[in-house]
């Protein structure tokens, strides 16, 4: 229960940081899998 | 591949910037709208649900009569809302099954900072000095976004009209009250339900009014702040005004402190999208031409390399013809040499 | 007199005759509309006052003509020059698309001709509408402009001003993609206004960014969805440019469109966490919630993921329609599912038999127009005597 907005928020936010690190890890993850097969392009 | 993802990274960061919710502007500034702006206190705890208002107001705007009866109590057995041709209505509630009916009347509340004005894009709404929320049919185009927009779905829709449909909704009398006269709902109601006033005396009187009976009214003013505060305000017996219908969930940011983040992010995209885009064309360019540049210094390169190599091979092989050449006439030589000799030999023995 | 006779034998074809059909009703919901008003053929009401000609007209429309300028922005501001044969037919299909939604529009507003007040009347610069009609007004201009060199080229002899207008190509990519970011977004901005009629899942302060981001991605998806269709349909009107970067560019598009639609989701999930809406999900609503973002983004995402990963152009083209219905199914449940939540069934909207033949009018003429424009302009194709536009 949260009885100020200022509860509310630091509740809110705390989550949201958390997730944001899982998400930007994800993301990594997700370039890896996209482009594993990938030849490597030579370059002269 | 670096490249593409640092630009992915840049533009996803550029529109989370500009798209994120923002406080620019609103919440710096406190509004107490005109001074001497009037509104309309209905207390539901006087009202009887007898509908003069609403024969006042269809009167008075001369608008078309209903297929039952202004006076027909009847049509408070169903819930209505207002209409394009019922600026006002009243509905019956019952919040203590066993008790006496509760009425509420519902019109546009006129509000402080209207979200049917924010909304329109063609500035139809005007919040005028008086308090009333004025709209002006001569330029609406009938997008009918302030409808959306109505926290209490208040204006109604001339649908039946093909080429002149308009918006409706109650205009507080206001060429009335520019002629001193009261709004005609409030001038109707025979049980002083409706009072008419200066907002601030009305919020004095409603608080005052919930003071002197204690126990009676649920002690809230509904429209005090609601949406950022109405015009028309409202007082209730307990237990609650959700029991009579009240949206008790609107909270107190006004419409234009909901759009103007988003707002705010237009001029920001407009003033940095083009540095961003130039700058990535300019530096998309720079890649290439250096690319190509590079490419043209390998084939070069590989162009002098190879013919390098060529000419030295050329002379490698010029060198080994030649040794080889003298190697065959010096072995010619020895062999006409050694035949010479054996002959010269033979010719001794015999 | 047998070629005439085929002549006349082939414009009967089974998809004319359905076109033929919807447009004979379409202009008797026309007349009725302008006759007998809006009521008479739609299920809008005072509390319901927009319905599929703005959900479906007006959002996906917009929506699904994002391939312009993502389009465009690929081939010219990030450089990738293979997307070129690919930039006239998404810039068509973007210009028909806009050109419908203010054509779309015009059944809708109650007074059509006064569409123009707003921008050049009296402006109610406070309004998100306001941004949304400036913006579609002078993008519809903009996309015009690029594609009239097509026209131009076929008409012939106008070579001065289709000359300029290929040199302002870039001045033209960069107005769109920043008139694009505007509107794309600010149609979501439209429903900040109403936090009490949105239901908890679908309101978010960044439903804009929602917006803008899904608008990339219906757009790519678009560009390989349509690039598959016309395939089979105008193969004949297709050169060796377009037909060689047809494939590489629905991969490349599939990744883009995989990456981005990351990001979507991402953000989908971070919007939850700051508005703490999680409670949510559990209700009938939530089920919804996530039919529409795992069955329509989440899983069209990976299907794009794998079918990038393994060049795998069928995965691709299953994902690109699929996508392109969620991106549908996202604008209905904005603006006719989790709009007005609240209100008892029995005043919520359900569009008309009048508001269905009119959209399904309005889709009809853009692809008929589609077609006559692409079987005669240097759409598909570059024309011979001007091969300056193919760089």
């Amino acid at each position: 229960m949260f009885n100020t907005l200022q509860d509310l928020l630091l509740h809110n936010k705390s989550v949201t940081y958390v997730i944001m690190a899982v998400v930007l890890l994800c993301f990594v993850g997700f370039w890896h899998f996209l482009t594993d097969k990938e030849e490597r392009k030579r370059r002269y | 591949m670096r490249r593409r993802q640092f630009l992915k990274i840049l533009g996803l960061g550029g529109v989370a910037g500009a798209a994120l919710p923002g406080t620019a502007g609103a919440a710096r500034f406190a509004y107490d709208g005109s001074p001497d702006a009037v509104g309309v206190l209905h207390d539901s705890v006087r009202c009887i649900g007898c509908r003069k208002c609403e024969a006042a107001c269809n009167k008075v705007n001369e608008l078309p009569k209903p297929a039952k009866p202004l006076d027909d109590l009847s049509v408070l057995d169903t819930t209505r809302r207002t209409h394009a041709d019922a600026y006002t209505i009243v509905n019956k509630y019952f919040p203590e099954p066993g008790k006496n009916p509760v009425f509420r009347k519902i019109q546009c509340n006129h509000c402080m900072e209207p979200a049917c004005a924010s909304a329109c894009f063609v500035h139809a709404f005007k919040k005028s000095e008086t308090g009333a929320v004025v709209y002006d049919p001569t330029v609406c185009v009938g997008c009918r976004y302030c409808m959306v927009a109505c926290p209490f779905n208040i204006p109604a829709y001339e649908y039946h009209k093909a080429l002149t449909p308009r918006v409706m909704k109650c205009t507080l009398c206001q060429p009335r009250l520019l002629e001193g006269k009261l709004p005609g709902c409030v001038e109707a109601c025979p049980k002083e339900a409706l009072q008419y006033g200066k907002r601030r005396d009305l919020l004095n009187i409603a608080w005052d009014r919930i003071g002197a009976n204690p126990g009676r009214y649920v002690e809230h003013v509904y429209g005090e702040r609601e949406m950022g505060g109405t015009s028309w305000i409202y007082l209730a017996p307990k237990p609650s005004f959700a029991a009579l219908g009240f949206d008790e969930h609107l909270g107190d940011t006004s419409a234009p402190e909901l759009t103007s983040g988003a707002l705010a992010a237009v001029p920001a995209v407009a003033g940095v999208w083009p540095v961003l885009l130039g700058g990535i064309y300019a530096i998309t360019k720079r890649k290439e031409k250096i690319a190509e540049e590079e490419k043209k210094a390998a084939v070069d390169a590989a162009i002098a390399k190879a013919s390098a190599d060529a000419e030295a091979k050329l002379s490698e092989e010029l060198a080994k013809a030649e040794v080889a050449n003298k190697r065959r006439i010096e072995v010619e030589v020895k062999k006409a040499l050694e035949a010479a000799h054996k002959e010269a030999e033979g010719g001794e023995d015999a | 007199m047998t070629a005439e006779h085929k002549k006349r034998g082939t414009l009967f074809t089974p998809g004319n005759i359905i076109a033929g059909i919807i447009l004979a009703a379409g202009l008797v919901v026309t007349v009725m509309r302008f006759t007998m008003g809006l009521g008479s053929v739609t299920n809008l009401s005072d509390n319901n006052p927009w319905g599929i000609w703005i959900g479906f007209d007006l959002l996906c429309g917009v929506a699904l003509a994002a391939g312009g300028y993502t389009t465009s922005a690929a081939c010219y501001i990030f450089g990738f020059k293979r997307f070129h044969a690919a930039v006239r037919p998404a810039i068509l299909t973007a210009f028909l698309g806009y050109a419908l939604v203010v054509f779309a529009l015009h059944f809708d507003v109650g007074r059509p001709w006064r569409l123009v007040y707003p921008i050049f009347y009296q402006q109610g610069t406070t309004s998100v509408l306001f941004e949304v009609g400036l913006c579609v007004f002078i993008y519809l201009t903009v996309l015009f402009l690029e594609y009239l060199p097509a026209a131009l080229e076929w008409l012939g002899g106008f070579d001065k001003y289709r000359g300029i207008l290929i040199k302002v190509t870039m001045v033209l990519t960069i107005l769109g993609v920043i008139l694009s970011t505007l509107h794309q977004s600010s149609l979501g901005a439209l429903y900040l206004i109403a936090p009490s009629k949105l239901h908890p899942l679908w309101y978010t302060p960044y439903l804009p960014l929602m917006f803008f981001l899904s608008s990339m991605f219906a757009g790519l998806s678009m560009v390989i969805f349509e690039g598959t269709l016309s395939h089979r349909n105008f193969h004949h009107k297709m050169d060796d440019e377009y037909n060689t970067n047809y494939e590489t560019l629905q991969i490349a598009f599939a990744r883009g469109s995989a990456w981005i639609m990351a990001g979507y989701l991402a953000m989908k999930l971070l919007g939850l966490a700051m508005d703490n809406r999680w409670h949510y999900l559990f209700t009938g609503f939530g089920v919804w919630w996530l039919f529409e973002v795992i069955g329509f983004v989440a899983l069209p995402c990976y299907c794009y993921a794998v079918g990038y990963r393994d060049k795998n152009l069928g995965l691709i083209r299953l994902a690109a329609p699929w996508t392109v219905i969620g991106i549908v199914l996202n604008r209905f449940d904005v603006s006719l599912v989790a709009f007005n939540w609240r209100l008892p069934s029995v005043d919520r909207y359900f569009p008309s038999v009048g508001e269905i033949i009119i959209s399904l009018f309005v889709v009809t003429v853009g692809v008929l127009v589609f077609r006559f424009i692409v079987t005669r302009m240097p759409i598909f194709y570059t024309h011979p005597a001007y091969k300056d536009s193919s760089h």
